[in-house]
């Protein structure tokens, strides 16, 4: 089976091609059936292999095929190699799955846009890109998936490229992340330093033996390209402004899988990290900063997208306590679930903006609970899953577990829970006035649209699994299924816990909180439409509206300077030097050339002069 | 011979496209495509052949293919030309940009077109001399060769301030290239007196034991007569201007091939010739290398002239290439091979790009341009992969040498190094502000989207530039002997240090 994972990206990749370079020669239902059809057939062969993986699991853990040999130069030895383990399995699967339902939800979606075949283009790109991220066997190649993603975010981001607004989200993305990407490389060239190979695999059998104090720093830096990449403190200002783009794109992309790929990447390197106690505790402390920061931006925000964007961040910002705290299988699991609910969300998001009148500020719309019931009844579900309804919704397993460990594992420690069950409440509480705002009270705008059934099918779907993907991993207090940690620890280390207090107790606290923030919620924002405004109208909740005013700040320390000096130089100073010369030597010029005047007189002087010059010279030496 | 006859086809496909021209205007494009596809044909089978040497590992001289019979005799000087696999390299991209070079004036130039070919293939023969030579007055001679004709094609067929910019490219290179001469010079005699022999020739002076108090100014002659064509901070103000009122051909061969003979100095000369003083200042070299990558990068984003954007990236990649070469470093160096390929490919391809909506729209401003991707998608498609290219995406070919010269470098530069990495911020922010003004927006202009010519043109750097990407390998392995006797040096630097390390131990001990 090993030699069917090329096909993985291979597939999406043939997609790209087909409909980069024959896309105008083909009608729409060509081109989803193309755009579709590459994803479909990737996700059955993720299929065929996780089923082939999981009930013959290979002896050291993974395989890997090597395709060819992308460069070697002395010992620095890079192959194009995929390697295929338990970690790569699950993404692979959700990237497969997930990008295959959105690619169905799209054909309807932008049934009517004038660049279709540019979509699925971009779109088939991305998921071959980031197959490649997640299947790397060594950095280089994982770069090259890095940046891959990073593109076709760009590109969809900026896909309704005639709106000028549309651009400056898309290239804010590109540079911010490349920032990130940067530290990512730089980290790659230390490793090569340390260690000598770039190889993962490799990597991870000397680190355990290697003893340095630059571990710490690599770790950082890697650290650095997965803040970027996912958007966390302090590169995290540009994942809000990506709602620009297409609800498919923001669901795919800016949600259940690029974003995610720092997640991936500290879990792949996971060796690197655990040398590094240091390390961990500036990855839980950033990701329990940005949990907070974020939620309570998405509590401020009017635009429905931007309050999932938010909460994106914040979900991430989860992922990243977890991976820091070495709670490694309960970031994944985290990652795997909030991949269905938040594309479900997004998905669902789109669908309203889309029969609103692309209407995106909640307090415009209303009432939609009866005119949109598939629509609503998904959407509910999935924010159950956000807010982590106890018991009843998969989001409540996955982020219990994080929660549960940010006070007992490792790296633990009460703080670190304090922050992660405050942010669980403020989660609770946007959630629910997200879903009163858009579905209860009275309706603002008219409905324009009505969703067909390749948009209920994707939300049917997604739905199912934000509720039942859940029980394939219950808290060893009540159920204790640990199919999800069984199978991953095959791939990422155990987790340690250092206190073992009652469970239960602090899941009733969690449940408490999540319930109180709902019941908080709900009371809030079902009342009066303009108390609710007059709510938000104080000094704080700019603050949190305007996210914090990071963007502003830098703006100040960064933008403005930059384009400064571009401004004032771009007639490049270091030219000006050449001018001094110019000038000098036209001086000279103009100064000897006054002394051809054209008259004799003034000549014969001058060569009387000379020859006594001359003549008196010889006699002195 | 055959080496011989590279430079023989350019010349005399020169004369005669200038001299037919005269009777039968458009036979001169004709003669002048033919001449430079001859010598690429012949390249490229030489490259077939001689791979397989390399990789049976027969061939066992340095130089897989040489020619030395006397010049001048009365003076030393040869008529010496050697080819090894960086010289191939170099010239497989010559001829292939050469032809691109070609195929993009086909319409633009309509005046005087039989002495514009002439001008393009002497300077292309110049350019083959440059690759080859291996005796140094030679090497100057043929250096000289380069630089007049392309005088005569930015004076005549440039734009609006063309004689300005011709004045400044020739009195730059002119004046950087005495120095080089005066350096040649000063080279010969030291080490006539030293050994007795008078002579040019670069295999005699590199196993010459000359030592002498001036080599340092020597090394430092040469080192700006290159880095002013590379060209380095802060000798780079020549190229805006050249660049921009270059007609297009003239831009592909100046960014293309001409700045990459600045390069190729530095590793076929400097390095090699004067070791000691290399490393001496190779501080030096590399700090202003990072001040290039960094000052290039920041000067492209303040540009509102598309070509002149273009140029200014330009200064920002070969400062890649002087961080590269002076950190003395097996990695670096082979992505400094590949940079000078990788980066002729991707900025020819710009240019071309540049030229093409010239040609349509009548202005480089990118301030008047916008949303030409709705007219032009395949333009906008090409420009988007050779902006990413410029940025260094993985899977293009500046990628894998701008990452080999970083990974390298950081082994023995660390510090210079992470500065230098910024650049990879940078250059994401000019290529995307250009893509953003040239390509997205609303749309101002009507356009047309690529004809055949064009899409051939375009479609070939494009295969170019990903074959780089994904298969470096066969050109790595091609440059693995020149780049290891370069790395000679490095063993000789480590020795220096392991000496120097075993003497301070033992005033420790004492």
């Amino acid at each position: 089976m090993e030699n069917l994972i090329w096909l993985l990206p291979a597939l999406p990749l043939f997609g790209f091609l087909l409909l980069a370079f024959l896309g105008s020669k083909f009608n729409r239902e060509a081109i989803a059936f193309i755009g579709i059809g590459s994803v479909s057939l990737a996700t059955i062969v993720s299929l065929y292999l996780a089923i082939n993986f999981i009930s013959s699991p290979p002896e050291n853990g993974f395989i890997s095929q090597t395709l060819w040999q992308w460069m070697q130069v002395n010992n620095f030895k890079v192959t194009i190699t995929f390697h295929y383990d338990a970690l790569s399995l699950v993404f692979v699967f959700v990237i497969t799955f997930v990008g295959a339902l959105i690619h169905l939800y799209s054909t309807e979606f932008m049934a009517h846009d004038e660049y279709y075949s540019r979509f699925f283009a971009y779109l088939n790109l991305f998921v071959c890109s980031m197959l490649i991220l997640v299947l790397a066997d060594n950095l280089v190649l994982l770069y090259l998936g890095w940046e891959g993603v990073g593109l076709c975010s760009y590109l969809l981001i900026g896909f309704w490229y005639k709106n000028i607004k549309n651009g400056i989200a898309a290239q804010k993305a590109f540079i911010i992340t490349r920032i990130g990407d940067t530290s990512l490389a730089i980290g790659m060239f230390l490793l090569f330093k340390e260690f000598g190979t770039l190889t993962i695999s490799e990597i991870s059998q000397q680190a355990v033996s290697h003893s340095s104090s630059s571990i710490t720093l690599i770790a950082l830096l890697l650290f650095g390209g997965a803040v970027g990449k996912s958007a966390q403190l302090p590169l995290q200002t540009w994942l809000p402004d990506a709602m620009a783009g297409p609800s498919p794109v923001s669901a795919l992309i800016h949600a259940a899988t690029m974003v995610t790929a720092g997640v991936y990447l500290l879990a792949r390197m996971h060796t690197i990290f655990e040398l590094s106690p240091a390390a961990m505790h500036v990855v839980a402390a950033v990701g329990a900063a940005t949990l907070l920061i974020a939620a309570t931006s998405a509590l401020a925000q009017k635009d429905i997208k931007r309050v999932l964007a938010y909460s994106t961040i914040s979900q991430l910002g989860y992922m990243f306590l977890a991976l820091g705290v070495g709670a490694w299988w309960a970031a994944i699991f985290h990652f795997m679930i909030h991949a269905f609910f938040k594309a479900l969300l997004f998905l669902g998001a789109g669908t309203i903006i889309e029969a609103q009148h692309h209407e995106h500020n909640m307090f415009n719309m209303g009432g939609l609970k009866d005119k949109l019931p598939t629509v609503f009844k998904t959407f509910v579900i999935g924010s159950a899953a956000l807010a982590a309804l106890p018991l009843i919704s998969a989001g409540f397993y996955s982020k219990d577990a994080i929660i549960w460990y940010s006070l007992t594992a490792q790296n633990g420690s009460p703080l670190l829970w304090l922050v992660a069950i405050i942010g669980s409440f403020i989660t609770a509480l946007y959630t629910t006035r997200m879903v009163v705002l858009t579905f209860y009270g009275t309706s603002k705008t008219s409905l324009s649209y009505q969703p067909g059934v390749r948009m209920h099918i994707p939300l049917i779907i997604l739905a199912f699994l934000s509720v039942f993907a859940g029980f394939i991993e219950l808290p060893h207090n009540f159920g204790h299924v640990t199919l999800f940690s069984g199978f991953v620890g095959k791939a990422l280390p155990t987790t340690l816990l250092k206190i073992e207090p009652s469970e239960s107790l602090f899941q009733l606290i969690a449940a408490i909180v999540c319930l109180v923030g709902i019941l908080l919620g709900w009371k809030l924002y079902s009342s009066n439409r303009e108390k609710v405004i007059d709510l938000e109208s104080g000094g704080l909740f700019k603050f949190f509206f305007n996210g914090w005013y990071f963007d502003n700040l830098y703006k100040v320390l960064f933008q403005q300077p930059y384009f400064f000096l571009a401004r004032i130089n771009k007639n490049d100073i270091v030219d000006k030097s050449n001018d001094v010369i110019v000038g000098i030597s036209s001086w000279l010029s103009n100064q000897l050339a006054t002394s051809q005047t054209g008259s004799m007189r003034w000549y014969v002087m001058g060569i009387i002069a000379g020859a006594i010059m001359i003549l008196t010279l010889q006699l002195v030496l | 011979m055959i080496l011989v006859l590279l430079i023989v086809v350019l010349i005399t496909g020169g004369i005669l496209a200038w001299l037919i021209g005269y009777f039968i205007p458009n036979a001169s494009k004709w003669i002048a495509l033919l001449s430079c596809l001859i010598p690429f044909l012949i390249t490229a089978n030489l490259w077939q052949k001689l791979s397989y040497e390399i990789i049976l590992g027969e061939s066992s001289s340095l130089w897989l293919i040489e020619i030395n019979t006397p010049w001048i005799a009365q003076l030393g000087i040869n008529f010496h030309l050697g080819l090894d696999g960086l010289s191939l390299s170099m010239l497989l991209l010559t001829f292939f940009l050469g032809t691109m070079a070609i195929l993009c004036s086909w319409k633009e130039i309509t005046a005087k077109q039989n002495f514009f070919y002439f001008n393009l293939l002497w300077v292309l023969s110049g350019i083959t001399g440059v690759f080859l030579a291996l005796d140094l007055f030679l090497f100057y001679f043929f250096w000289e060769v380069m630089l007049i004709p392309m005088y005569f094609m930015i004076s005549i067929w440039g734009s609006e301030r063309r004689i300005y910019s011709s004045y400044k490219f020739f009195l730059f290179t002119q004046a950087s290239g005495l120095l080089m001469l005066l350096a040649i010079i000063a080279l010969y005699f030291i080490n006539a007196q030293s050994s007795g022999v008078y002579t040019f020739d670069y295999d005699q002076l590199l196993i010459s034991t000359a030592k002498s108090p001036y080599s340092l100014l020597i090394a430092i002659g040469f080192f700006i007569a290159f880095t002013v064509k590379l060209p380095l901070f802060p000798f780079h103000t020549w190229l805006p201007d050249a660049h921009s009122e270059a007609p297009t051909a003239g831009s592909v061969i100046l960014a293309g091939l001409m700045l990459k003979t600045g390069a190729y100095g530095l590793l076929r000369f400097v390095l090699p010739l004067f070791k000691d003083e290399a490393i001496q200042i190779s501080n030096w070299a590399i700090v202003l290398g990072v001040i290039s990558i960094l000052y290039g990068a920041l000067q492209a984003f303040g540009q509102t002239d598309l070509k002149r954007l273009v140029a200014y990236t330009s200064v920002s990649h070969m400062g890649f290439i002087v961080l590269g070469v002076f950190s003395f470093n097996e990695l670096a160096m082979q992505g400094v091979v590949l940079q000078m390929i990788t980066h002729g490919i991707s900025t020819a391809a710009l240019f071309i790009l540049a030229g093409m909506l010239k040609e349509r729209l009548h202005t480089r401003d990118i301030n008047q341009m916008g949303g030409l991707w709705t007219l032009a998608p395949q333009m906008g498609s090409i420009g988007l992969v050779f902006a990413m290219a410029s940025c260094g995406l993985p899977a293009l070919g500046n990628f894998i040498a701008e990452f080999l010269i970083l990974l390298g470098a950081f082994q023995t530069q660390p510090i210079y190094t992470m500065v230098a990495s910024l650049g990879l911020v940078l250059s994401a922010i000019y290529s995307i502000r250009m893509m953003q003004k040239v390509f997205f927006g609303e749309y101002q202009s009507t356009i047309n989207d690529f004809k055949w010519r064009e899409k051939t043109i375009m479609g070939l750097l494009t295969i170019a530039i990903v074959f780089v990407g994904l298969c470096p390998q066969p050109i790595i392995t091609m440059l693995q002997s020149t780049v290891n006797s370069s790395l000679k040096l490095e063993s000789k630097q480590k020795l220096k240090l392991e000496s120097s390390i075993k003497q301070q131990i033992k005033y420790i001990k004492k």
